[in-house]
């Protein structure tokens, strides 16, 4: 299993928690995923204190959180945000959100790795959320970043992998740096080919939440995982474009 | 005073952070803070001072991908 920041997680499935029908559904479809990870955010709070019982739910989760800055189109609000989620989740990792574009939910490059450059000095573990640009990526590394979370397709959008070709790019440019899939992810088969690229864990929600049995479509992407992982780990074949028999012609009988 | 509190007016009478929380019924809520756009970690609620027009955000955990 991979390390982030010196953590080894227990699965390659990093899991959300927004959008399930209930709290008894969210832990349901965690468990029977065997998620290694939980993604957390922070919002306003009623005086009445709703989060409390939420932050209850994900410690019984048993496993790391990592706090997102979803919804932050600047620098300085992720910024803060993520200090603020510091101390509200006791935690120094933050998947950092800088949001260039309200339409497609893209990562603004500039503002993303600015923000990790001041977090990283301040001491946080940063989990970007990028794109598939190498150059990008060099610079978020330059930043301090140890871990890379390119998109899939944009979020909630359900589309897989749009663009495998600069995936499989960025993943040979950086062997060495754990990489993580993040958003665009619809089915199992997707979070499959994530693995099959060599990819190290795949983020994902939407998907999950809104299936209409959310614990079994969480069983089907970790048995995903796990398939597209092997087969990563067993060297596929290469592909070609012609026929190629694979039963011998040697010893063919003349029955003509 | 008049302060904004998650993008509300409201009226209180206290007159730091930590005070304005247990005001506005936040007692022990595990919340985070920060007023006028700025962090306050929790540690340093009873030392800030807020004043008419601040602007507070109240945040606790919540669902999130």
């Amino acid at each position: 299993m991979p390390e982030f920041y010196g953590t080894r997680i227990s699965s390659r499935l990093m899991l959300g928690t927004a959008q399930y029908p209930s709290p008894q559904v969210l832990s349901t479809a965690f468990r029977r995923s065997g998620a290694g990870v939980a993604t957390v955010s922070l919002r306003r709070e009623a005086a009445r204190g709703d989060g409390d019982g939420f932050w209850q739910v994900i410690r019984e989760l048993g496993v790391p959180v990592l706090p997102n800055t979803a919804g932050c189109h600047s620098v300085k609000e992720a910024v803060t945000t993520a200090h603020m989620a510091r101390e509200l989740f006791d935690t120094d990792w933050i998947k950092l959100e800088v949001i260039g574009h309200s339409d497609s939910l893209q990562p603004d490059p500039f503002g993303l790795v600015e923000a990790a450059r001041i977090l990283s000095d301040d001491g946080f573990k940063v989990f970007p959320y990028t794109t598939e640009d190498g150059i990008v990526a060099g610079k978020l590394l330059d930043a301090g970043c140890r871990v890379l979370m390119p998109w899939g397709a944009p979020i909630g959008t359900g589309l897989g992998l749009n663009n495998p070709y600069g995936l499989r790019a960025l993943r040979a440019q950086f062997p060495d740096i754990p990489m993580v899939i993040d958003a665009g992810i619809g089915l199992p088969s997707h979070a499959a080919q994530a693995m099959e690229l060599g990819f190290d864990a795949v983020l994902l929600n939407t998907a999950v939440a809104k299936a209409g049995d959310p614990a079994a479509m969480a069983e089907g992407f970790a048995h995903a995982l796990d398939a597209g992982r092997l087969a990563y780990e067993a060297d596929p074949m290469p592909p070609r474009d012609m026929a190629q028999p694979s039963t011998p012609i040697l010893g063919l009988a003349v029955l003509k | 005073m008049k302060i904004v509190v998650n993008g509300t007016e409201a009226e209180i009478g206290a007159t730091t952070l930590q005070a304005a929380l247990k005001e506005l019924g936040y007692g022990e809520a595990r919340v985070a803070t920060a007023v006028n756009e700025g962090f306050i970690p929790a540690a340093a609620r009873a030392e800030r001072r807020l004043t008419e027009g601040d602007r507070l955000e109240i945040l606790s955990p919540k669902q999130g991908g």
